[in-house]
């Protein structure tokens, strides 16, 4: 059981983005560098959430089950909020850099556009909240156990290996919608992010029905993959062009010959 | 992809269809490059061009994808200079990540390097094992002095003697002190990782092991040998290096030690009469390239036109602390000489960083990973250490 969960487990929460991340990120030097700052800003969040929290608890009734909960679903909703600010905060930091970056180059254009940096930023996001999720219950998984012994759920990793995947796809969306938002000043489409996030993070509160949190979350993340694809300027016939390997700009961009 | 977004039609245009007029940097390559540079720039545009990235990678990032990363064209351009910095800190994430991966992985599995006995190094005389916060706290301090003081006074020895030429004596120091973590620690290393994992293994075997291990250490590192196998040595020495770190220094001074290093880094770098200045300058006026030793280096270059070819061949050393009786100094030497090799002759696609580099990072994130039983507070450590980490690299490369 040991082996199979772990590594099961780990390409089921990681597979995507490796991939997103090999295929498009790993050869730019430039794309690696913005996708681990993003990742330190997310942990930055984190960790201002987490200090709010702690100190909560702290000065909380450590008896009250009712408290305690209230207490999770305020350091929730907080760090959701946390989140989203920090995600803002970066995006103003890329805006600064790149005009830094195109006034000191000679180049016309700017050497990454912001709808890379958004993608590669929401990727950053992802990784690093994927990874908080999920990394110590990988490192369980591996040792001797079974789950759920004592009347808990036996899916517990499966499920929690598959909203990992989700979250880590949901932030990358997020990152793409928000910065694009942001560029064209719709504030609604910002407060939809937000909300969605929100949404999604407060579905795990249903756990342990895996069900009732999982199947909306991932109903979200294809209507939010759908968005960010139009955001990100694609279209049906884009898409048809690119699946029949005939879009011309794909083919010269990467030297194909067709 | 980059492919038809609106907003980058000219781009896309020019460099899909166009060569351009700035061309991009050609890929990493690792075999020897061996056209003079065309860059032994002189320290004012070798700043100048380096302002160029470190104010990039100060404000966020250094090349660019401007063409694609798979054209092969070579351009001396401030775009190129942008790209270098970015593709430089790449280069070099990819083997402080190994070195803390292998320190993480060794301190998760083998318990010894976590076992706390009362054995300390000497350099930090005074145990933490006081029943006062108080107490404890003061301890660490006295042990940092202790192990600063140590580490200033040998900078100052290997600084004079490398003013007085006394090249032999340092070479055999260097020799020394790869000698023992090469085939000691390595030896001790192995000990530990079988009895974790219950292997019976005869003398005989071991000894077959470690003498090549070490052998052929020795030859890549202090002598010559292919560049991948010489980084693979120099990142596991680091790890070793840092792992008995872990294990025998005390908890709190540890931290202050580390603490107190970066702040002493930054002061004999930095301040007009600080040691490794010196160092740096008296290197630069004898156009040698400092301690071949104790540099990680990312691409090699024998060049012919060298100063003195027994350097050239050292490029890519390593070693740095040895517990016992060596040069405590030589680790923020090997901090230093990373600034370097951008004025020197060395290469000038591959980057230069001192090991002691190395070594700082794995103590930091394997100290995290042996005190919280937590994944989460390793990663954090993890990604926490990497961005200073570039910064650190940019800053260093606009200092010099």
């Amino acid at each position: 059981m040991t082996a199979a969960v772990f590594f099961g487990c780990t390409f089921i929460a990681f597979g995507p983005a490796i991939a997103l991340f090999l295929f498009t990120i790993a050869r730019e030097p430039l794309r690696v560098i913005f996708l681990i700052a993003g990742a330190f800003f997310w942990l930055v969040s984190l960790l201002l959430s987490s200090l709010v929290w702690f100190i909560s608890v702290q000065i909380s009734n450590k008896d009250s089950a009712a408290q305690q909960k209230g207490l999770l679903i305020f350091g929730v909703v907080l760090s959701v909020l946390l989140q989203e600010t920090f995600r803002f905060a970066y995006y103003k930091l890329l805006k600064k850099a790149n005009e830094g970056l195109l006034t000191l180059s000679q180049e016309e254009t700017m050497p990454i556009s912001i709808r890379q940096l958004a993608y590669v930023s929401g990727l950053g996001f992802g990784f690093m909240s994927g990874a908080f999720s999920v990394v110590n219950i990988l490192a369980d998984s591996v040792g001797p156990g079974t789950v759920g012994i004592h009347g808990d759920s036996q899916h517990y990793f499966l499920s929690s290996a598959f909203m990992t995947m989700a979250i880590i796809l949901l932030h990358m969306f997020w990152g793409v919608v928000f910065f694009d938002a942001c560029e064209k000043q719709r504030w609604w489409a910002v407060a939809a992010v937000v909300i969605s996030h929100l949404i999604v993070s407060c579905l795990t509160f249903q756990n342990p029905e895996y069900v009732a949190s999982l199947v909306p979350t991932y109903v979200i993340l294809f209507l939010m993959g759908v968005w960010a694809f139009y955001s990100a300027g694609g279209s049906l016939r884009n898409l048809k062009l690119c699946l029949t390997c005939k879009d011309k700009d794909f083919l010269l961009a990467n030297h194909r010959p067709r | 992809m980059n492919a038809s977004d609106s907003d980058d039609d000219s781009y896309n245009e020019r460099t899909a269809l166009v060569q351009s007029e700035n061309p991009v940097v050609p890929s990493y390559r690792p075999e020897p490059d061996l056209n003079p540079p065309s860059d032994t720039p002189p320290k004012r545009s070798g700043v100048t061009r380096r302002a160029g990235p470190a104010a990039m990678d100060g404000g966020g990032g250094g090349g660019g994808s401007v063409g694609g990363s798979d054209q092969d064209v070579d351009a001396d351009d401030e775009e190129l200079t942008l790209k270098y910095g970015a593709k430089h800190v790449i280069m070099l994430f990819i083997p402080v990540t190994l070195c803390m991966v292998v320190v993480v992985a060794t301190i998760k599995s083998v318990s010894f390097y976590t076992e706390k006995t009362d054995q300390q190094l000497i350099y930090t005389p005074f145990t933490e094992n006081t029943p006062s916060v108080g107490r404890r706290l003061l301890n660490s301090v006295l042990n940092t002095i202790i192990m600063i003081s140590v580490i200033v006074v040998m900078t100052i020895f290997l600084v004079v003697l490398y003013k007085y030429r006394c090249y032999k004596f340092i070479h055999g120091w260097l020799i020394l002190s790869s000698l023992m973590l090469l085939f000691w620690f390595s030896f001790m290393y192995l000990g530990e990782v079988f009895k974790t994992y219950n292997l019976a293994v005869d003398y005989p075997t071991v000894g077959v092991i470690i003498w090549n291990f070490g052998a052929v250490g020795m030859i890549c590192i202090h002598w010559k040998g292919p560049l991948q196998l010489q980084q693979a040595y120099l990142i596991l020495i680091s790890a070793l290096m840092a792992l008995v770190f872990i294990k025998y220094l005390p908890e709190w001074s540890a931290w202050v030690i580390l603490g107190a290093i970066s702040v002493y880094d930054l002061v004999a770098v930095l301040s007009p009469k600080g040691p490794l200045r010196m160092l740096v300058e008296t290197a630069q006026e004898r156009n040698e390239p400092i301690f071949p030793a104790l540099i990680y280096s990312s691409a090699m270059m024998w060049t012919v036109g060298m100063a003195s070819p027994a350097d050239a061949q050292r490029s890519g050393h390593e070693t740095d602390e040895e517990a016992e009786q060596s040069s405590r100094g030589a680790e923020p030497e090997g901090r230093q000489s990373r600034s370097i090799p951008e004025d020197d002759l060395e290469e000038d696609r591959g980057v230069k960083l001192g090991l002691g580099d190395f070594i700082f990072y794995s103590v930091l994130v394997g100290k995290a990973a042996a005190t919280g039983g937590d994944w989460n507070t390793t990663l954090a450590c993890f990604v926490a250490i990497l961005i200073p980490f570039m910064d650190n690299l940019a800053a260093h490369q606009f200092y010099i």
